[in-house]
């Protein structure tokens, strides 16, 4: 089973608790305005490809600095490519990795009983989930990915019932995604889920834009200025509002 | 040994009979593994006088770098009345001239480049000193090319030998200024007065020497015996309270930056022993822990002021105006205790009462079993002031013991017993031209190397691995022999003229002296490598058929992305310098070690090197230290780190760098988070097998 990878980042340290190894997989099916990694979309762009023997093997020569942390699978979708992240965590928990799986959800499809099971089977070897929500609002979700968000929003509930460890990302951006409104909507959303361990708000920064001018891809959000700490942290405050209001209705 | 009075309370040994300040520490040292709640912040002393500086420091960068200098006074020991920031608030004190910020005039090391040094800052140097220090009394610079053959100033000329301390002070020696306070200068000349009794009488030259350095050394004794009397102390006797046996300290050191302008002047280890003083005091009730604090403050202080009086082309070579007051911090004890004492923690407080500085170069020595609250302390602090140099004090321990320090940013000496002869750098990616062009500059375009067998191409025009290794290697035998040689003549005259009196009276007669090599260029000369290995190399000459650029085909491993066919190519070029010169006598039973450490000078010595083989273009910098080249390491900073482990630290002992940048929120988000992974992470590093010394502070 070989993977089509972008890139490996040796020295993870925003992606998963500890230091992470982290695989970068090619491919991604949303198109999101602020996405960093442009250069991670088209499936056939790939840097080189790997088995998932070369990949743990490569992670072993890192472990002194990994055994706190562990390995991070993200993209690019990582769930474009299910079977082979789901081979590469079975083999990593064989070796007691830690695993975490950095994901949109958006290819989740609980219409298909065949992809619910193989998801289910990944879920067996993935110790973390980061599921990133870009937009709680059906429309402006489309809007701001090119993809609708309900099978995402009912990937997150399908991990609150298998209680699957969570942890939920959520980018502010000026003027998209600040607004309160919709930040109360999505605390309130998390607020259903039981397994959530974490919520992490970032700011949205424009150090992507070099790579669409490298790519020759005209820049979605042209002008529109990174988002302040202070604005990250209103946001979380908004989003815990709503997520704390939810919790003490129920 | 006398002092019964001053050291009572202390527990006995050793340290009592013989110099011994390790032992001492080892007797009396207070381990401490709790964490930071006992500090305090600045007293208002402290916070006027660092006003005072931080005024004079804007009025300094106003008046373009300088504020004062002196050009009448030869720096000496004693050579200038007291200087004072505020008398009455200044709990420790003394300036290298009469006052602040008022550079001194040291014109031992070359009286061109002290002219120099004041004509580019707008002074200029009395006149009369001028003529002495050419007429009359001869200058380590004027020694060195007294006797430099053709061949030695061809190579520092196109630079392939380059940053040779022949016109400046050779510095990286470190003074055990323990000693000062620990025993008083009177047991101290009475020892030294022992040791010339006890040498040889047969006067070859080797015991010439040592008898006349001995006689030097009592003498700059003496006067820092005055030097502590302008200041109105009498050091003769051992210090008695924390405050003296801080200012005791002091004053060895300051005796030491009057008398040199070394390229680098560390200050030792000394927050273990200074805090055995203070706890002293604390216990006895004499001072409390905000005093404690402010006399550490005020010393860091006065090592922020060290200055030194340099040129235009020292700067640029050194990127500003460093003066290394390299300080060690921390550590772990051959018994396995750890060297943490709250004077530990205190010495990193000082980043937060003073504010962050680059001096002194505060730099701890880190191991796994350092106490996990002062490996958060230090995390800590390091992300709030970017300030603290870490360096592997597991694997140094095994050569250097526990009392050893870091002189300039990585090498490390056994205080008061070892010291080093700096020696700059042979450029190895220079050399790699010279082989291919038989010894022609590819600059200068000039004869500059022996005229061997120029690199062959094959039918299709591209180099050939085989032969360019063993061109290369014969280019390298070249070299090091040329370097060695070079470095013998300047340390040779760096002790005829310009020798460390204090410094080296604060060491043991008989030391260990290192003879330090050190190579630029490595990861360029192992891409080039792998690039003629790996890829196609098609050599491209000028009108004169000299080798000039190259093309290059292909793509080839690059070093920094933990891939063996290329890291195991810059490792043997390590290990096949080391070797060469191994092979060479050195100055004094110089026991010679190398570098791999240009933390900036590889952007100078990057501009007077052509276009190599790996793609890199005339001009461009090399990679500092044993860093990638800049941008082609592309599997994170782990695999990058990997490659630089995999070369052999017994034959780089000096000091392997790895100058690595992350940005502060690259490395987790919340604070929390980010200090256990950074110690985690820093424990790596001492736990990879054969990680070598990665510096990660600039």
């Amino acid at each position: 089973m070989i993977g089509y990878i972008h890139s490996i980042e040796t020295f993870g340290t925003v992606d998963g608790p500890g230091v992470r190894y982290v695989v970068f997989l090619q491919g991604c099916p949303m198109r999101c305005k602020y996405c960093h990694n442009p250069d991670t979309w088209l499936p056939e762009n790939y840097q080189k490809t790997s088995t998932v023997d070369e990949i743990l093997n490569d992670y072993e020569r890192y472990i002194p600095f990994l055994k706190n942390g562990g390995l991070t699978v993200t993209g690019g979708e990582p769930m474009m490519q299910l079977e082979f992240v789901t081979d590469l965590f079975k083999k990593a928990k064989e070796k007691n990795i830690h695993t975490c799986l950095d994901t949109s959800g958006v290819t989740f499809n609980p219409h298909s009983e065949e992809n619910v099971t193989k998801v289910n089977e990944l879920l067996k070897y993935t110790d973390l989930i980061m599921l990133d929500i870009k937009h709680i609002d059906p429309v402006e979700h489309i809007e701001l990915t090119k993809q609708k968000n309900d099978n995402i929003l009912v990937f997150a509930r399908h991990l609150s019932k298998m209680n699957k460890d969570t942890w939920i990302r959520h980018v502010v951006v000026p003027g998209i995604t600040l607004n309160d409104e919709y930040l109360y909507k999505l605390g309130e959303f998390i607020g259903t889920l039981s397994s959530v361990k974490a919520l992490d708000v970032l700011p949205y920064h424009t150090m992507g834009e070099v790579k669409y001018e490298n790519l020759g891809i005209p820049y979605p959000l042209k002008g529109i200025e990174g988002a302040t700490k202070e604005q990250a942290k209103h946001a979380r405050e908004i989003i815990m509002k709503g997520f704390r209001n939810n919790k003490s209705n129920k | 040994m006398n002092g019964e009075k001053e050291w009572n309370g202390f527990i006995g040994g050793k340290w009592q009979r013989e110099v011994n300040v390790r032992n001492f520490i080892q007797k009396n040292y207070t381990l401490y593994e709790g964490d930071e709640s006992f500090l305090v912040g600045p007293t208002e002393a402290t916070n006027k006088l660092w006003a005072q500086v931080l005024d004079l420091s804007k009025q300094e960068r106003e008046a373009g770098g300088v504020l004062d200098m002196d050009t009448k006074v030869v720096s000496g020991i004693t050579s200038h009345s007291a200087g004072y920031l505020n008398k009455d608030l200044e709990q420790i004190v003394g300036f290298q001239t009469d006052k602040p910020f008022k550079r001194s005039l040291q014109p031992y090391g070359g009286i061109k480049m002290a002219m120099n040094a004041c004509k580019m800052n707008g002074y200029e140097v009395d006149s009369e000193i001028v003529d002495i220090f050419t007429k009359y009394r001869k200058t380590h610079n004027q020694g060195v090319f007294d006797v430099y053959t053709p061949e030695m100033r061809a190579a520092r000329h196109a630079a392939i030998i380059t940053g040779l301390p022949d016109a400046y002070g050779r510095g990286r020696i470190i003074g055990d200024y323990r000693r000062v306070a620990l025993y008083g200068i009177d047991n101290l000349i009475e020892d030294k007065k022992h040791q010339l009794a006890t040498s040889l009488v047969r006067m070859t030259s080797k015991n010439i020497r040592l008898r006349e350095e001995l006689t030097e050394q009592i003498r700059a004794l003496g006067e820092l015996k005055e030097l502590g009397s302008i200041y109105g102390y009498d050091i003769s006797k051992p210090a008695s309270t924390a405050k003296e046996a801080i200012q005791w300290t002091y004053f060895g050191y300051l005796a030491a930056v009057k008398e040199q302008n070394g390229a680098a002047m560390s200050f030792g280890r000394t927050s273990t022993f200074l805090d055995i003083y203070i706890e002293r005091d604390l216990q006895n009730g004499l001072i409390t822990e905000v005093e404690a604090q402010e006399m550490i403050d005020h010393l860091i202080m006065k090592l922020r002021l060290v200055k030194f009086a340099r040129t235009p082309e020292y700067n640029s070579l050194f990127s500003g105006d460093p003066t290394w007051v390299t300080e060690s911090i921390g550590g772990v004890g051959i018994d396995g205790r750890a060297l943490v004492t709250k004077t530990s923690f205190r010495y990193l407080n000082t980043l937060d009462n003073l504010g962050t500085a680059p001096e002194p170069n505060l730099t701890v020595l880190w191991s796994k079993y350092l106490p996990i609250n002062f490996k958060r302390y230090c995390a800590k602090m390091s992300i709030k002031s970017s300030s603290i140099q870490y360096e592997n004090d597991d694997l140094m321990r095994v050569t250097h013991g526990d009392d050893y320090a870091i002189a300039c940013c990585v090498s490390s000496m056994r205080v008061g017993k070892e010291m080093q002869f700096f020696g700059a750098r042979a450029n190895l990616a220079k050399c790699l031209l010279y082989s291919i062009n038989g010894g022609i500059d590819e600059r200068l375009k000039e004869q500059i190397g022996p005229k061997y067998q120029k690199c062959e191409v094959d039918a299709d025009g591209y180099l050939m691995y085989d032969d360019v290794m063993e061109k290369f290697e014969q280019m390298t035998e070249w070299l090091a022999g040329l370097y060695v040689n070079t470095l013998n003549v300047i340390h040779y005259m760096h002790d005829k003229y310009c020798y460390e009196k204090i410094q080296m009276a604060l060491h043991d007669r008989d030391v260990k002296r290192y003879f330090a090599t050190g190579i630029a260029g490595l990861s360029c000369v192992a891409d080039s490598l792998s690039a003629i290995k790996y890829a196609k190399v098609k050599p491209i000459k000028d009108e004169n058929g000299i080798v000039v650029d190259f093309e290059v085909n292909g793509d080839f491993p690059k070093y920094g992305n933990n891939d063996d066919r290329v890291d195991s190519i810059a490792r043997d070029l390590v290990d096949s310098f080391m070797d060469k010169i191994r092979k060479h006598h050195t100055y004094r039973d110089g026991v010679p070690t190398m570098s791999i450490l240009t933390i900036t000078s590889n952007v100078v010595y990057g501009k007077k090197t052509g276009n190599t083989p790996d793609g890199r273009k005339m001009g461009e910098p090399l990679a500092p230290g044993a860093n990638p080249m800049h941008g082609r390491d592309t599997n994170g900073a782990l695999a990058s780190l990997s490659s630089v482990a995999k070369l052999n630290f017994r034959n780089a002992q000096d000091g392997i760098s790895n100058t690595f940048t992350i940005i502060p929120d690259a490395l987790g988000k919340d604070g929390n988070m980010f200090v256990m992974d950074l110690a985690d992470c820093s424990n790596g590093a001492c736990q990879i097998p054969n990680l070598n010394d990665v510096e990660d502070n600039e």
